[in-house]
């Protein structure tokens, strides 16, 4: 067999399991848990591992779900727990704030996602700006990239390139981009931004493509890869983290991880726990075909449930709609209009 | 009918469409428009609209206030150079409607507090954020029947209807809409998300309030306070639009809403603007014909 052409990068892996682990476990993950899978990632040589509710600080809220502790208490618990680690959170502005970024710096986190939608990088300077401040390593996030081309999500890169990020991320928040448009974005991107800022790629697993387009990434200049244990997280998870670092080993990617023992916490911890298989089901699978925000499966499954319109169908419309992450109370607001139009709801609107 | 001469600050989105609404009203006349920005489509529009023009912001203004008789100012800049445009206006005696977070003035939500503000005679008053505007009406109104122990909002805006100025600033509008959620709608603990959306066309402007209140909550009282709340804001946002709700899930109220705009500087979609500058016109038509009828005096505040 023939060589890969990647033997020798360097990529430096995050997990997810702690945050976007967050969306597949309803926000229900108690403290000692992420202490314990912390420890574990800490130990097989986890470079990065994110800690917060699924949907990042300020997140605690009736849109995006209770979690059992505040976003301090996991961060403060975390940290102490780790000896290498960096603890990072995420911070989605319009539900973050500066104020929670420092609370979260005082509790140990060092890194941090700040994430905007594909096209609106410019809500994202202050938060930025104020993590370089506090000597963060600070990250823009460009969510739900499918609905961006690769010269509009490089525009987007320069600007969170310009208020400061060190490293500009691909997300695939719905997991319906293609390997071969991974490819391009990301080579677009390494052209046009600093040799120094770094890119990052965040895959979903909805059309099993987490590890092909992680690796496309590495392939076209990315060196920090997110992906979780056994893919806990929203919609069909992750990429799956263990199986990243097996393939990474292969093809001789350096990531310095200890794969075994990512596979041995994955299957003996991660999955004994999760409370649905994380799999690219039915549901999952159209949010990837149709390019709906990942997080939406379950509120969208519950939705379902109360108001008697099938999942499938009201992921589909809120596609339609061009709804986008952080607009769940659409999910709610649109089964109901489609049980009305149904003949199922009566009401006052 | 004399009118109560006023300008605008701020040539951006929210200003050039406060100045369409101006025009209309049979208490206020637009006198001048003060921007930083020579080229700016707002300050081509108000100069075609006969208003005097400046490109060197407050500054350009203020030697112009006496003589041009302003009485009221609008503040469509930004929350961080409001303060200082506030003062150098008070000083001259001009009462200040913010639209911008700042908050440095009471918070006004027409149809819950206008009426108290008209007691007072304050020189600032602050209009808090679209979102506040189009939300808090609902906080309100279910607390009217029952406590409300937790509102959370979540306001969805079209991309194309946000400026540099919000989106530099996304911080302060969810400091202000939060805190007026308490102060204002009466919510012991409030807390507001903002999303921008860029699908194209546009999605309209949708407002989701979700209410918390303390024990069962009574549906039929509450639907009836929500309905009759929606009509007070119609009438001076006529696209306020219940689209689902009041929904009850226990002790969890959820009201969701559309704000139409009249399309006066940007399209329909942009209700988000029209929420905002029709309440700030309401609320300095009420201050104008307090002014007018002599049962307010405007006073100029002394230089700190």
């Amino acid at each position: 067999m023939g060589k890969s052409g990647l033997e020798g990068l360097k990529v430096k892996l995050h997990d997810m399991s702690l945050r976007d682990g967050m969306h597949a476990k309803r926000e229900q993950i108690p403290v000692a848990k992420m202490v314990e899978i912390a420890k574990g990632l800490d130990a097989a040589g986890m470079p990065y591992m994110q800690v917060t509710h699924g949907a990042g600080l300020g997140g605690n809220s009736i849109q995006h779900g209770r979690a059992i502790a505040s976003n301090a208490e996991y961060i403060s618990a975390v940290a102490a727990a780790v000896r290498q680690s960096t603890i990072s959170v995420l911070l989605i502005p319009g539900l973050g704030t500066m104020i929670e970024l420092k609370e979260a710096y005082d509790c140990g986190a060092r890194s941090v996602h700040v994430a905007t939608h594909c096209t609106e990088a410019d809500t994202s300077p202050q938060h930025i700006a104020y993590a370089r401040e506090l000597g963060m390593d600070a990250s823009g996030f460009l969510m739900m990239s499918h609905l961006n081309d690769a010269k509009g999500l490089t525009e987007q890169a320069l600007l969170m390139e310009g208020y400061g990020a060190n490293t500009v991320y691909v997300t695939d928040s719905a997991g319906a981009m293609l390997t071969h448009e991974v490819a391009e974005v990301i080579s677009m991107m390494r052209d046009a931004l600093k040799p120094e800022t770094e890119i990052g790629f965040h895959g979903h697993h909805n059309l099993g493509l987490g590890v092909a387009n992680s690796i496309a990434a590495i392939g076209a200049g990315a060196t920090r890869i997110d992906a979780s244990l056994a893919g806990l997280g929203a919609g069909a998870g992750n990429a799956p983290i263990e199986v990243l670092a097996a393939v990474c080993d292969r093809m001789e990617i350096e990531t310095g991880v200890d794969t075994f023992a990512l596979m041995d916490l994955a299957e003996d911890v991660v999955v004994p726990f999760m409370d649905h298989v994380v799999r690219a089901d039915r549901e999952a699978l159209t949010l990837g075909f149709a390019g709906v925000y990942s997080t939406f499966l379950l509120p969208a499954k519950r939705a379902a449930e109360r108001f008697g319109v099938p999942a499938r169908d009201i992921l589909v419309e809120l596609g339609h709609r061009k709804m986008i992450g952080g607009q769940e109370d659409m999910i709610q607001d649109t089964a109901m209009t489609m049980a009305r139009e149904r003949g199922l709801l009566k009401g006052v609107a | 009918m004399r009118k109560i001469r006023c300008a605008l600050i701020g040539s951006g989105n929210i200003g050039t469409d406060l100045m369409f609404k101006l025009l209309r009203s049979e208490l206020l006349e637009p006198v001048w428009m003060a921007g930083i920005d020579a080229n700016s489509d707002g300050l081509k529009r108000a100069a075609e609209k006969g208003l005097k023009t400046t490109h060197e912001g407050v500054d350009g203004l203020l030697p112009h206030v006496e003589d041009d008789r302003i009485e009221i100012a609008f503040d469509a800049t930004s929350a961080y150079v409001h303060a200082e445009n506030s003062r150098k206006l008070n000083e001259k005696g001009v009462l200040m409607i913010d639209l911008t977070p700042a908050a440095i003035g009471p918070l006004c939500v027409p149809p819950v507090n206008l009426g108290d503000l008209a007691k007072e005679t304050p020189m600032n008053v602050n209009m808090i954020s679209c979102a506040g505007q189009a939300t808090i009406p609902i906080v309100a109104a279910v607390g009217a029947v029952q406590p409300v122990d937790y509102a959370e909002i979540i306001a969805s805006l079209s991309s194309k209807s946000i400026g540099p100025g919000t989106r530099a600033n996304l911080d302060e509008f969810t400091y202000t809409t939060s805190n007026a959620i308490e102060k204002v709608g009466g919510a012991r603990k409030g807390k507001a998300l903002a999303i921008i959306n860029p699908a194209d066309p546009p999605m309209i402007m949708r407002n989701t309030i979700y209410c918390e209140v303390a024990g069962t909550p009574d549906k039929a009282a509450i639907t009836a306070s929500v309905l009759k709340m929606i009509e007070e804001v119609q009438r001076y946002v006529p696209g306020y639009k219940l689209v689902n709700g009041p929904d009850f899930d226990g002790n969890l109220v959820a009201v969701f809403m559309e704000v139409a705009g009249l399309g006066d500087y940007l399209p329909t979609y942009a209700g988000n603007l029209d929420i905002m500058t029709a309440a700030a016109a309401r609320t300095a038509e009420m201050f104008a014909e307090r002014l007018l009828d002599g049962t307010m005096k405007l006073r100029a505040l002394e230089a700190v």
